[in-house]
């Protein structure tokens, strides 16, 4: 069933990935995570290679995750980030594009603030490009990374009853999240307020639930989402206390899901909005672990879509 | 297997296997008195099971159990650039530490000798062994690089258009050594 190898160029997204891929990266990232465990936490993989790292919106995490995971594939890497950059002053996308082409990379990690811009780049450049987010589309290695923690966890992802509360509409990582899960046999629901939830989401094949307490039974897993405040152009609940008292996760309200439930959250958090301190650090949290997975996942992909093309038979 | 392919001739048989692999222990135990500080590695794929093989034997011979570790070898390959796809990371497993230890890396044929190559600079970047010895069942001979084997099972001449196929109860379903010539088409 899982291919032996990876037979493309890019990583734009989960919604065009084989279930037989994800579990190669699954598999993959799981001999990665060794490398990290060694007293030398580094392989002379992609010794040579040039990797790009091009984000136009701010990012703590994932572009560190992303540096670390180059690193120790012996990658060399540059950061380009907007502020500063031509872009600023004023080059198109396109050129910005031809002038990374003419510097030769092997990959380009690129994080946009609208979607399609990853799809957009891939077409125009040799080197291959992941997406580390396009607007509210896709953020494929953050699913990869929440995938490879809950398959940790539970030891599959078939069957499993996966909750993800929050800011439905204005996250890239529940539309990525929900491809994965539902592409791998887990039964998604998504709760919210309507205000943020998307009419189209009951198309993605998920149940919607517009309360916290039908949202969370019988969950194996929780996804938390961030209250994306800066992203709204209009408050679409009346106050951040109002939110918490209806959506916010705190222990009392766990006793609806499974008693081996984890709860995840992609990060930043916002303690006190979306989730209690006392959850957020309490025993059934793996947040941090998704942190430390991130980055063998990362090397898992850096190192699957660096194998050549075109000339291979 | 791949395609094109075509038995020529059955070199090993599992006794035959059998007594080689019992030989080559006694050779390691003579040469490294110190057995508690002794550490099998085998190289996947069929590294590992001859390591394994090595190891029972040991036991059986000498009542000690000796470690045996799995080096997957697929990131430290020279190859990784040419052509085609990534080939699939299985993962390095050392059960101990392998400073002052002494290993003896196995496989299950030593040929270019650029899989022993990456392996030894894997294994530098797990410690510092007192010692690393080289084991391989069958020898065919056309190295590439400096590396010569201190246990060799049995040492068959061959062609380059040969290809020698090992085969373990445990990844195979049989145990035998046959010699495959590859196909005129292809």
């Amino acid at each position: 069933m899982t291919p032996e190898t990876m037979q493309r160029k890019d990583l734009l997204g989960i919604a065009e990935l084989s279930p037989a891929e994800i579990e190669l990266i699954l598999d993959t990232a799981e001999s990665f995570r060794e490398v990290g465990e060694r007293a030398i936490k580094k392989v002379p993989t992609l010794r040579g290679r040039t990797v790009i790292n091009l984000f136009f919106e701010a990012s703590t995490r994932t572009r560190s995750s992303f540096e670390i995971a180059e690193k120790r594939l012996s990658a060399d890497n540059v950061n380009f980030s907007t502020s500063g950059s031509a872009l600023e002053k004023g080059e198109s996308l396109i050129d910005t594009a031809l002038n990374l082409q003419a510097m030769a990379p092997d990959l380009v990690v690129i994080r946009h603030g609208h979607p399609g811009v990853p799809h957009m780049l891939a077409k125009r450049i040799k080197a291959g490009v992941i997406n580390a987010g396009d607007g509210a589309h896709e953020h494929p290695t953050q699913a990869l990374l929440d995938a490879y923690t809950i398959r940790r966890h539970k030891g599959r992802l078939a069957g499993l009853k996966v909750a993800i509360i929050g800011d439905i509409e204005h996250s890239r990582v529940v539309r990525s999240n929900v491809h994965l899960l539902t592409k791998m046999g887990a039964r998604v629901t998504v709760g919210g307020p309507r205000t943020l939830m998307p009419v189209a989401m009951a198309a993605m094949g998920v149940e919607v639930a517009y309360t916290l307490e039908d949202a969370l039974r019988d969950a194996d897993v929780i996804m938390m989402l961030r209250v994306q405040l800066e992203r709204q152009g209009r408050m679409s609940f009346p106050s951040v206390r109002e939110y918490f008292q209806l959506f916010g996760l705190t222990t009392a309200r766990l006793a609806a899901a499974k008693e081996d439930v984890i709860i995840m959250h992609p990060g930043p958090m916002n303690r006190g909005v979306e989730i209690a301190s006392e959850v957020a650090d309490g025993p059934y949290s793996v947040i941090l672990e998704q942190v430390a997975h991130g980055v063998s996942v990362r090397m898992a992909v850096l190192y699957l879509l660096s194998g050549s093309y075109g000339e291979a038979a | 297997m791949a395609k094109n392919l075509t038995p020529k001739t059955t070199i090993l048989d599992a006794k035959q296997m059998a007594r080689i692999i019992r030989r080559m222990a006694g050779e390691i135990v003579e040469r490294n008195r110190d057995l508690p500080h002794l550490l099998l590695a085998g190289i996947r794929t069929r590294g590992v099971p001859l390591a394994e093989a090595i190891a029972a034997e040991i036991e059986r011979m000498e009542g000690q159990k000796i470690p045996v570790g799995v080096l997957d070898i697929t990131l430290y390959r020279d190859d990784l650039s040419t052509v085609g796809p990534q080939p699939l990371v299985k993962g390095t497993r050392l059960p101990r530490s392998i400073d002052d230890c002494v290993v003896v890396l196995c496989d299950d044929v030593l040929y270019t000798g650029r899989t022993v190559r990456a392996a030894l600079d894997e294994l530098v970047d797990f410690g510092r062994p007192k010692a690393v010895q080289l084991a391989v069942l069958i020898d065919r001979g056309h190295r590439e690089l400096p590396i010569q084997a201190d246990f060799v099972g049995k040492k068959v001449p061959t062609a380059q258009s040969e290809i020698i196929e090992v085969s373990f109860q445990s990844t195979d379903g049989a145990e035998q050594v046959r010699i495959l010539e590859r196909g005129a088409s292809g």
